[in-house]
């Protein structure tokens, strides 16, 4: 078995290795086809075109050759622009490191890419994903055998370099950082991997693959071959289970899926789970005219956009805690209940961290909130999005500020890339603005609570160590109080981790969730006495 | 400002200086050699499997010592001049106090064997003895294999450990089964079980003869008493049990025997000195218990009493029903009431296992009456304000087993087994007890 383990560790090290490496490879030629296209739509500068023409058609580059290309035609452009008399402002190429490569550059490079991964897609498919997803499932599988009767066995967990921030957990952490880097702003870097998932996209939709493609499927694939660890980890117990079906259900038909089968209908990209404000873009004036401009699904989709938020959020947290969303449901939280799970002991508990974290999470939510109250009034007002509307910025600067800080870098880069060092639910804890609005809800107004064991406890620590969104569980358990915190995402795990049985998540009736404990169950004071003494 | 000084910063210590915190404004000092900060004692052994850091298992932030004032000394007690009301340390500084708590714990019983004190023998009981393992059996290349003297609750916790790092083990058991004169046969077989499907090699009803040397005066080889039988080793634990560890008390005048000697308010014969913990022996036993429990939860219970006390609020210790959980190995264990090794004269049992051989529960009742007097839980989780209920009203075994969904405490998604317990009950008592379903208004209805 544990030759089978390493077996798959090998095969899954060479599938990643051959992913990274592709990045190097391969070479690019523009056609003056392929340019023409391109050119027409992106560019207005005659300098431009003539320039690259010249530097750029037709010759054999590298991706970092053709994009460094493209950016110095593009500034010598701007140049020559500039020192006009008159200067032709449509004719300057606004260059901006989070916003140009992606848009700009990133369809000329896509669209000229040459060499064998083009040639071979199918193949380089197999080389990557197939060689990854199978070691992986081997490396996990072989856990089945090697980890004993079922049970709790969090062994050597901060003993090992990849789960105590050890150099693997630093390589793991960079690799993933890098990953996001490129998938969010330098996608034109990307070609090869985004090559690899082609032909699954064109089968599903009918369309060439993305960027956004290519995430989509790594999600699904990094989720299912997670997913195995947690069956195999977990399969004593059946709240695990079934949550961990139930979120990779949810990523795969809802995230994925669907929305796919969509565009192959020509309807708009739709994920029917993700609510706002994590949809931040819900409300945005490009997003509301697609969906009106799309007849009856379109007002169906924006419709349900609605109820969800207002209706379907609320009343599921009343019943059931916020759980439902973030762990049964939610992508983001899938991701973390699956590839984040071996980092969850790493997020910090101490009091500080909740204090950064109540600032930060419930600011985001103000900011996402009044993002949307801006971009509403705009619409309705029917200013135009760049127009200035108050203190120089316009509502599109607001939104694309928003879309870099918070969508890309806190829950992208951030979010996910700090896995190995912050734990698995950065984002979920101290950015996702869902997450607050549930995280009030679900404090202040619902049946869900995590009950102590009377006077159980033995203040053993291993809830708190386990606990991804840094709640201090044992500060509640040891003096017997139920745990109602806005933070808690219901994972189940304190409960799985307790060796006393002591914690248990339960929706209950509201009257008596909060329950403050004088003098713990099993010592019997007098307390109605005690009471009389304050 | 008058000044209380506790001995010992284990759970009943730091629960004493908490809740007189919580009470008062009084000058606290908490005086321990073991380590600088509290830390959970059960969870030393997780320390060593990886799944916790030493910083995890302390309950408190290093800053809630002095944001709370409560002083931290680091040093060990010599003795005690209850005359003066002062401490001697072991580095010969003196101490003074106006109340003193003794909470000093236990320390590992050692009996006399030979090679007790040789190196790579130890209890695991402090901090210190994780030191040690960690130095003598960090791995299977250094240690080949452990032996552990001792069938009780540490005893399996440590062989669950070096189990974690792949050390073969062997564990040597005095009784005939695992922990028997506490565990009633049936659940003692199946914990025997449990640790032979663990590859642990469990020798029961042998005796350890001595401990041999190699020639640097470390742990070669043991022998046991009753077959002679030489095994090699490289760590011997012994886990036979703990004893009061009150060496620095005797010389003085407060009065002890095995533990030191304390009334219903926890107060030995000295004014102004007190004793909880493991380390207090009650003069006369409560209801059925014994006069020494070395529990984590009495430890606690009496840290609250004695809290009330000092603060000008006499409180006599009266620990509540009976209740103690365990787990061994991956088997949780949850009892409340009392469940005796062998039964009584009045009571009848009531025994129900799974066919999976790691859940069980055991009812103990009254043979005429039907109170329900104990329940061991293994494999499933129970509600222990629901036993703490019945216990206190008296209830029937009838009236439990009607209820049971209302006591169990499982995560949500877990099978359940009431239907086949109840039916099983039925059958051998000729009863018609039909379940109840589980009802959140009960299971939150305060009595």
């Amino acid at each position: 078995m544990k030759v089978i383990k390493n077996i798959g560790l090998v095969l899954s090290l060479i599938g990643f290795a051959i992913f990274t490496a592709s990045m190097f490879i391969g070479t690019n030629n523009v056609s003056e086809e392929t340019f023409n296209n391109w050119a027409s739509q992106k560019v207005k500068s005659e300098f431009f075109i003539e320039k690259a023409k010249q530097d750029i058609v037709g010759k054999e580059l590298t991706a970092y050759q053709l994009s460094s290309k493209i950016i110095d035609i593009a500034k010598q452009s701007n140049e020559f622009q500039k020192s006009k008399d008159e200067i032709a402002w449509e004719k300057i190429i606004h260059i901006k490191w989070n916003k140009t490569y992606k848009d700009f550059v990133y369809p000329l490079v896509r669209a000229s890419a040459t060499g064998w991964v083009v040639q071979n897609q199918g193949f380089f498919f197999f080389l990557t994903f197939g060689l990854a997803i199978l070691g992986g499932l081997l490396f996990f599988g072989a856990d089945y055998q090697l980890l004993g009767p079922p049970g709790i066995k969090n062994n050597g967990i901060f003993q090992h370099s990849a789960t105590n921030r050890g150099i693997l957990g630093m390589v793991a952490f960079v690799f993933f950082v890098g990953f996001y880097m490129l998938l969010y702003f330098f996608p034109n870097y990307l070609i090869n991997p985004i090559l690899s998932v082609n032909g699954v996209s064109k089968s599903l939709s009918g369309n060439e693959s993305s960027q956004w493609f290519l995430y989509g499927f790594m999600y699904c694939a990094v989720m299912t071959v997670f997913a195995v660890r947690m069956f195999i980890k977990y399969r004593h117990n059946n709240y695990q289970i079934v949550r961990t079906l139930v979120v990779l259900f949810f990523q795969i038909a809802f995230a994925f899926l669907i929305p796919e089968i969509l565009v192959a209908f020509n309807k708009p990209w739709f994920d029917f789970k993700n609510a706002w404000p994590l949809n931040y873009s819900f409300f945005f004036d490009w997003n509301i005219n697609s969906l009106i401009e799309n007849g009856n699904m379109g007002i169906f989709m924006l419709v349900w956009g609605i109820i969800l938020t207002l209706v379907i959020i609320p009343v599921m947290v009343y019943f059931y805690g916020k759980r439902w969303y973030c762990s049964w449901v939610c992508g983001c939280g899938g991701l973390a209940e699956t590839l984040g799970d071996p980092y969850r002991q790493l997020s910090s508990k101490s009091l500080f961290s909740w204090k950064v974290e109540r600032w930060l999470i419930h600011g985001v939510l103000v900011f996402a909130t009044l993002m949307t109250a801006l971009t509403l009034y705009t619409y309705f007002a029917e200013i135009e999005s760049w127009k200035e509307v108050a203190f120089g910025l316009s509502a599109y600067d607001i939104q694309s500020s928003y879309g870099f800080l918070i969508g890309s870098i806190f829950s992208g880069v951030i979010g996910t890339g700090f896995y190995p060092i912050l734990g698995n639910r950065v984002w979920c804890r101290f950015g996702c603005p869902l997450a607050a609005y549930m995280g009030l809800v679900q404090r202040f107004k619902s049946r869900f609570r995590i009950t102590t064991n009377g006077g159980q406890c033995i203040s053993c620590g291993n809830c708190s160590t386990y606990c991804e969104q840094g709640i201090d569980v044992r500060s509640y358990a040891q003096k017997g109080e139920n745990i109602v915190r806005s933070s808690c995402v219901g994972c189940g795990v304190c409960s799985a981790v307790c060796p006393r049985g002591v914690l248990k998540l339960e929706n209950g009736p509201e009257k008596g969730r909060i329950n403050p404990t004088q003098v713990l169950l099993g010592n019997d004071v007098d307390l109605l006495e005690l009471m009389n003494e304050k | 400002m008058e000044h209380i000084v506790i001995i010992g910063n284990g759970v009943s210590g730091v629960t004493a200086a908490r809740h007189i915190r919580k009470l008062s404004d009084k000058k606290i000092t908490i005086i321990s050699s073991e380590t600088s900060h509290f830390f959970s004692r059960t969870a030393l052994m997780y320390i060593y499997m990886g799944h916790m850091k030493f910083e995890n298992t302390k309950p408190y932030e290093d800053w809630f010592w002095s944001k709370n004032r409560i002083e931290l000394k680091q040093a060990r007690v010599a003795s005690i001049d209850t005359k003066n009301k002062n401490l001697n340390l072991e580095n010969s500084e003196s101490f003074s106090y106006d109340k003193l708590i003794i909470a000093a714990g236990s320390k590992p019983n050692k009996f006399g064997w030979s090679g007790q004190d040789l190196n790579g023998v130890m209890g695991m009981y402090h901090k210190q003895d994780l030191e040690s393992l960690e130095k003598y059996a960090p791995n299977n290349k250094v240690c080949k294999r452990a032996v552990i003297v001792g069938g009780g609750l540490i005893g399996i916790e440590l062989a669950e450990m070096l189990h974690s790092r792949n050390i073969p083990v062997t564990f040597l058991v005095r009784e005939k089964s695992f922990w028997n004169g506490v565990l009633p046969d049936q659940e003692s077989e199946m914990i025997n079980q449990e640790i032979i499907d663990n590859h642990i090699d469990l020798r029961l009803g042998v005796n350890l003869k001595e401990i041999k040397s190699d020639e640097k005066g470390q742990v070669k080889s043991i022998v046991i008493a009753e077959t002679g039988e030489e095994i090699e080793c490289n760590v011997v634990g012994l886990t036979a049990g703990v004893s009061p560890n009150i060496k620095f008390v005797k010389s003085s005048e407060i009065e002890s025997n095995r533990g030191v000697l304390v009334n219903r308010s926890l107060e030995t014969n000295i004014k102004d000195v007190y004793a909880i913990g493991d380390c207090a022996e009650q003069r006369e036993a409560i209801g059925q218990r014994r006069p020494i429990e070395a529990v984590w939860y009495t430890g606690r219970m009496m840290g609250e009493t004695v809290a009330q006390t000092i603060c000008g609020n006499p409180t006599e210790y009266r620990p509540g029903h009976w209740f103690n959980s365990a787990k061994f190995i991956d088997i949780e264990y949850q009892t409340y009431g009392w469940v005796w090794a062998k039964p009584r004269e009045n009571e009848a049992r009531f025994f129900w296992k799974h066919k999976d051989g790691k859940k069980a529960i055991h009812l103990s009742f009254d043979k005429d009456s039907k109170e329900f007097i104990g329940i061991n839980a293994f494999g499933i989780r129970m509600r222990h304000e629901f036993f703490d209920k019945v216990l206190t009203e008296k209830k029937s075994v009838i009236h439990v087993l009607q209820h049971l969904a209302d006591a169990n405490f499982d995560p949500e998604f877990y099978k359940q087994y009431e239907q086949e317990i109840i039916s099983k009950f039925n059958k051998a008592h000729g009863t018609n007890i039909q379940a109840k379903k589980k009802s959140w208004k009960r299971i939150f209805s305060k009595a």
